[in-house]
């Protein structure tokens, strides 16, 4: 971009900034409730982050320091395509490492390191309404939700074990929030579910849904689950072979054609900073 | 051994380079100007600021060339440019009457007030390869005649003088602005012309298609199309009277629809319309169809759950901008989610073989 000087700080002009603050507070006030908001066009594309980008655009200041993650990983494209876009826009100072960083965006993943009261962890939400695949109209959802009547996801996950033994969602897996809302954590691995409750402030942004929900820092998010069929946070049942960790998500990666595997954390700096404190004891 | 999906960002600025490279072409053929293609690829440029919704031709055509005459990605470049711009306020009504039309038809009289004028129109052109094109495209010039000083009225207000056609009410209340607030359902009809008007072009023409073909069915004459260049004029604060700031092209359609009547309102015509920037013959009848078919709580008519009645189905998928982003962005990576559902397909896989062993165990 040459012409830089003709954009407001962080892109977006305060206006927007004000009205997109002002559908993050209502999110914060309402945890897990969705808040419409007059979602912009971004220069990428709808699906590609836009929510994400006009939250972080937001709450970003001068002196953060901005972390941006795809699928855990810094270095996926995409990532690294938002990350240049606000050091560009806003000039904010960047960073790799999880506990660097004041902001932090992701699509996919919660970092594996825990995070703090004085960080923000802002998602990526593709179909913020947890509702859409049971009933496609939004004027039915929002009455569903108004009503807590969320019987027909109760019905969905009772299917699920009849026909499989198992609750057979393993992302985006719905949770409810402080006992009130039904709520989509973005496409994140049910493994991550239980980081949910967390120190941090978290915010969702769907852009092309033109919405934006929030979970405030202590409150309690619930997996659905049956008492007889509790939640269960599964992940493949491997250690990292860079790091060695039996405690992170692993993504999992063909090395040859012949079912030559191996897994290795789909966190990159949870990875890399047990890889070097381990090489700094030897 | 493994090799981190690394070289994120020389990738990209690779990928860059190259599709520059690409768009420009063989740099021995001339590179396009923008004013070319604003001259003379003038209907790709009238749908990119259609549904790019920013009326300015220079900006249209530079979009084009940049993205390589990709429309839905020159709308695209468009609406993220639009989306910057400061808002000063808002124009009075444009005055379509007043039109100073190039093209003006009517398919329900075979004469009107103000003439039937064919203007520039693919209508009659037999669709024949013109192999002279490939040489040269030098044109000679057309037959003029003085521009009539006649008034051109709207074809429907004949029908409304006779009360044959629903009458519609006027509205001063100022319209809803889809780029400000988010879309909610249920949408005003001035909403609804507003998300018409921006939607794709190809998907409003295979909804009005739908309703042709009997999803919907509402036979529809063409009352009246005309294309013309009206005035757009904004009051000033600080004069307090509006003053003309600028000239715009806009199609705008209206049809006539037979109704037979229902349980609220008599047998009478009822209308659809469209209105949108530049030449856009297609897109016009395509909203004014469209339109129509979504009016159907307001006449009172039955809903047949045909898509074009629906409109939450037709308002949340007419926009290409969303609509391409949200479908390509299915090209990013997604192993994270993929992996989950390995582990979760293994698990009721393993569980059902086992059970299948122990049955034939038993």
């Amino acid at each position: 971009m040459t012409n830089d000087a003709q954009y407001n700080f962080a892109y977006l002009d305060e206006q927007t900034k004000r009205m997109i603050r002002r559908a993050i507070l209502k999110g914060v006030a309402i945890p897990g409730y969705q808040v419409p908001f007059a979602s912009r066009e971004m220069p990428m594309p709808y699906g590609w982050g836009t929510g994400g980008v006009q939250v972080s655009a937001a709450v970003l200041t001068p002196d953060d320091t901005f972390k941006v993650i795809d699928q855990g990983a810094d270095d996926t494209t995409n990532a690294v395509s938002i990350r240049r876009f606000f050091q560009k826009t806003a000039g904010v100072a960047v960073t790799e490492r999880t506990s660097e960083a004041s902001v932090i965006q992701t699509r996919h993943r919660i970092p594996e390191e825990p995070l703090r009261e004085d960080q923000i962890l802002v998602y990526q939400v593709p179909i913020p309404e947890p509702l859409r695949f049971l009933e496609p109209r939004e004027s039915e959802t929002r009455k569903m939700h108004s009503l807590q009547e969320y019987g027909l996801m109760h019905v969905k996950l009772y299917e699920d074990i009849t026909r499989h033994g198992q609750i057979a969602t393993s992302y985006a897996y719905p949770v409810r929030v402080e006992g009130r809302y039904v709520m989509d954590p973005s496409p994140i691995p049910k493994f991550d579910n239980p980081k949910l409750e967390m120190d941090a402030i978290q915010l969702f942004g769907a852009g092309r849904e033109q919405r934006i929900y929030a979970i405030p820092p202590h409150t309690s998010v619930a997996s659905l689950d049956f008492d007889d069929h509790p939640f269960d946070p599964a992940k493949a049942d491997h250690p990292c072979v860079l790091c060695g960790t039996e405690e992170s998500y692993l993504d999992e990666v063909i090395t040859d054609d012949e079912g030559g595997r191996m897994f290795v954390c789909s966190d990159t700096d949870f990875c890399r900073s047990r890889q070097s404190h381990s090489e700094a004891r030897r | 051994m493994y090799v981190a999906v690394k070289g994120g960002e020389r990738a990209i600025d690779n990928a860059h380079a190259w599709l520059a490279e690409e768009r420009r072409g063989d740099q021995s053929v001339t590179e396009l100007s923008v004013a070319q293609i604003r001259e003379q690829l003038s209907l790709a440029v009238n749908r990119v600021m259609a549904e790019g919704s920013l009326y300015d031709p220079d900006l249209a055509a530079l979009a084009i060339k940049q993205s390589r005459g990709d429309l839905i990605e020159a709308i695209f470049l468009i609406r993220a440019y639009r989306t910057t711009l400061p808002r000063f306020g808002a124009s009075q009504p444009v005055d379509t009457a007043a039109m100073r039309c190039d093209r003006r038809i009517s398919a329900t009289f075979k004469d009107v007030p103000g003439g039937q004028i064919l203007g520039p129109t693919f209508d009659y052109t037999h669709r024949l390869l013109d192999f002279k094109l490939a040489a040269e495209g030098e044109v000679d010039a057309t037959a003029s005649a003085p521009a009539s000083d006649d008034p051109v009225p709207h074809v429907t207000g004949f029908l409304n003088r006779d009360g044959l056609i629903q009458q519609e009410t006027p509205d001063d209340a100022p319209p809803p602005d889809l780029t400000r607030e988010p879309l909610e359902f249920p949408a005003t009809r001035s909403l609804r012309q507003q998300a018409l008007a921006r939607g794709d072009e190809g998907f409003l023409l295979g909804m009005a298609y739908s309703t042709q073909r009997g999803y919907a069915r509402n036979h529809a004459f063409v009352g009246e199309l005309r294309i013309g260049a009206v005035s757009v004029e904004m009051e000033i604060p600080e004069l307090g009277f509006a003053i003309e700031i600028g000239e715009i092209t806009l199609t705008e359609c209206e049809t006539v629809n037979q109704f037979t009547g229902s349980k609220t309102e008599p047998p009478q015509f009822t209308r659809g319309y469209g209105l949108i920037f530049g030449q856009s013959e297609r897109k016009a009848l395509s909203v004014a169809l469209v339109d129509r078919a979504l009016r159907w709580a307001e006449l009172g008519e039955d809903f047949e759950a045909a898509p074009a009645q629906d409109e939450e189905f037709v308002l949340s998928h007419a926009d290409n901008v969303q609509a391409t982003g949200f479908l390509e962005h299915i090209k990013l990576p997604h192993y994270v989610d993929f992996q989950s559902e390995l582990e979760l397909i293994r698990c009721i896989r393993a569980e059902a073989q086992s059970a299948q062993h122990q049955e034939a165990a038993e």
